[in-house]
């Protein structure tokens, strides 16, 4: 890692160790001094964030901000360019040898730190070959081992959850935008990630459908203790759910804070416009 | 004068066997290269893309009847005699299969990458996101193409009357020497028969097209 420039040191406001979480413990997720490299394109630009265990997290900012990408590489989707994601104190991306030396994680350690992580799509990408009840017992069944009976038990279970209970055997193609989102919701929620990433979950949606979605999302964040990332542009929603909000532009974080601290006191320039094209 | 379709039964008969035989055991062996070197110029492992590639690079620049000649007149030359039927099958099987890898690899990348991408997210294994997600959207996109090539397929064993193998194309030349003055008829119930199984062919692939895209 470079040393921090000029630049980054100004923009970012609060160094993460001064960031006091409303959660205790040790942090679930760690990103220390991550970047990401698209070609030519550095879309992170070196990023410190921890998320603990059970929080809440809402990450606002610009498209091309790139809280998307921040989200990708703790789903393994993307390898972060230089350093590290920790998840419970382990890398996720590297691993020990027997001789205790880091090198590249391989296809078996990387599935089993994924098993901790869940995350629902934009674009949903439910299974559309297969029913919805089929695309949320899958997983359970093969990469969980629950039998049949359990895994849809389970699946009802979610599904009731999210409010589809009686949409079991329809195809995806049959479901409004809403719907699919939902059972998208149901078949991560299912696996019982430690924490789970909501990529822009209502941006493909129909405005009238983004409110049955997030009222989902809702509930869950109030049930359950597991930790999220919501990744949004509906600021009313990240201030009503999250503990936390960081803002972040151009591949940095430039404020983070409560969500009152946020949307009430913005400090920095970037983030009060930012603030300005949602009111 | 009346046409002696009658006459010529037994021998059109026997030619659609033969050629039903051949064009049965052609798909057999050109969808099996299909999904070998689809799947494989998808592979991750290189020299299974090279291979993939080589195989369908030099069998799709290969003129059928050519091969079909150096199957069955060459080869004995290196110590391989091949009977006239599976001459023409192999031939056959190995121009075809090079389109049909083709139109699996196509398949294959057609799948939208978010497929992909949330099998990797409910942790699936590499094998399972290609065989339980990957493959059953792609073989729904490679029907049609695949009903199109098979038809091909079917008109091409054809050739096979140019090594002397007695298939209907063979049968009716034989015909047309006996019954010189029926030419037209002749060619026209050629036409007619190879129509009809072709028919068979596409009405087979449209309802397997209606079983695999159930959930359109």
């Amino acid at each position: 890692m470079s040393e921090p420039t000029a630049e980054t040191k100004s923009v970012m406001t609060l160094p993460r160790e001064e960031v006091v979480s409303p959660l205790t413990g040790e942090p679930i997720v760690q990103y220390q001094g991550v970047t990401k490299t698209f070609g030519d394109l550095e879309v992170i630009k070196g990023i410190d964030l921890a998320l603990y265990p059970g929080e809440k997290m809402a990450l606002i900012g610009p498209s091309g901000s790139g809280k998307t990408t921040l989200g990708r590489m703790l789903m393994t989707l993307e390898e972060p360019t230089t350093g590290t994601i920790l998840i419970d104190g382990e890398p996720l991306w590297q691993m020990k040898t027997s001789s205790g030396k880091l090198v590249r994680a391989n296809e078996k350690h990387l599935r089993r730190m994924r098993q901790k992580i869940g995350m629902v799509f934009q674009h949903f990408n439910l299974f559309p070959h297969l029913s919805v009840l089929r695309n949320v017992t899958l997983a359970p069944m093969s990469v969980l081992g629950l039998s049949k009976e359990e895994a849809y038990q389970r699946a009802v279970e979610m599904l009731t959850k999210v409010g589809l209970q009686d949409k079991l055997g329809e195809y995806p193609s049959r479901l409004s935008g809403g719907q699919k989102q939902r059972v998208a919701i149901a078949r991560a929620l299912v696996m019982q990630p430690k924490v789970m990433v909501f990529d822009e979950v209502t941006s493909a949606l129909d405005p009238e459908l983004v409110g049955e979605v997030l009222e989902v999302i809702k509930e869950i964040a109030i049930d359950s203790d597991m930790a999220m990332m919501l990744i949004t542009h509906e600021m009313d929603f990240a201030r009503d759910i999250a503990d936390r909000v960081i803002f972040g532009a151009e591949g940095r974080i430039v404020e983070q804070g409560s969500p009152e601290a946020i949307f009430e006191q913005p400090e920095s320039e970037r983030l009060q416009s930012f603030l300005k094209r949602f009111r | 004068m009346s046409v002696p379709w009658l006459d010529w039964l037994p021998l059109l008969g026997e030619g659609t066997l033969i050629t039903i035989k051949i064009a049965l055991l052609s798909i057999a062996v050109a969808l099996c290269l299909s999904a070998l070197a689809g799947l494989g110029s998808t592979s991750p492992i290189i020299i299974i893309r090279i291979a993939s590639r080589t195989y369908i690079e030099l069998f799709r620049a290969c003129s059928l009847l050519v091969l079909l000649f150096w199957v069955y007149f060459a080869l004995p030359f290196v110590g391989v005699e091949l009977s006239k039927l599976w001459a023409g099958v192999l031939a056959i099987g190995l121009n075809i299969g090079a389109y049909g890898a083709e139109i699996v690899r196509s398949a294959i990348f057609a799948v939208p990458k978010g497929q992909y991408e949330a099998s990797l997210a409910l942790n699936l294994t590499p094998t399972e996101r290609t065989w339980k997600i990957i493959i059953p959207q792609a073989v729904a996109r490679m029907i049609p193409p695949m009903s199109n090539l098979l038809i091909e397929l079917l008109k091409s064993t054809s050739l096979v009357y140019f090594i002397t193998l007695s298939d209907l194309t063979y049968e009716a030349m034989i015909i047309r020497n006996n019954y010189y003055s029926y030419t037209p008829y002749i060619f026209a119930l050629l036409l007619g028969i190879y129509f009809v199984l072709s028919s068979s062919i596409s009405i087979t692939m449209r309802i397997l097209e209606r079983k695999f895209t159930a959930w359109r």
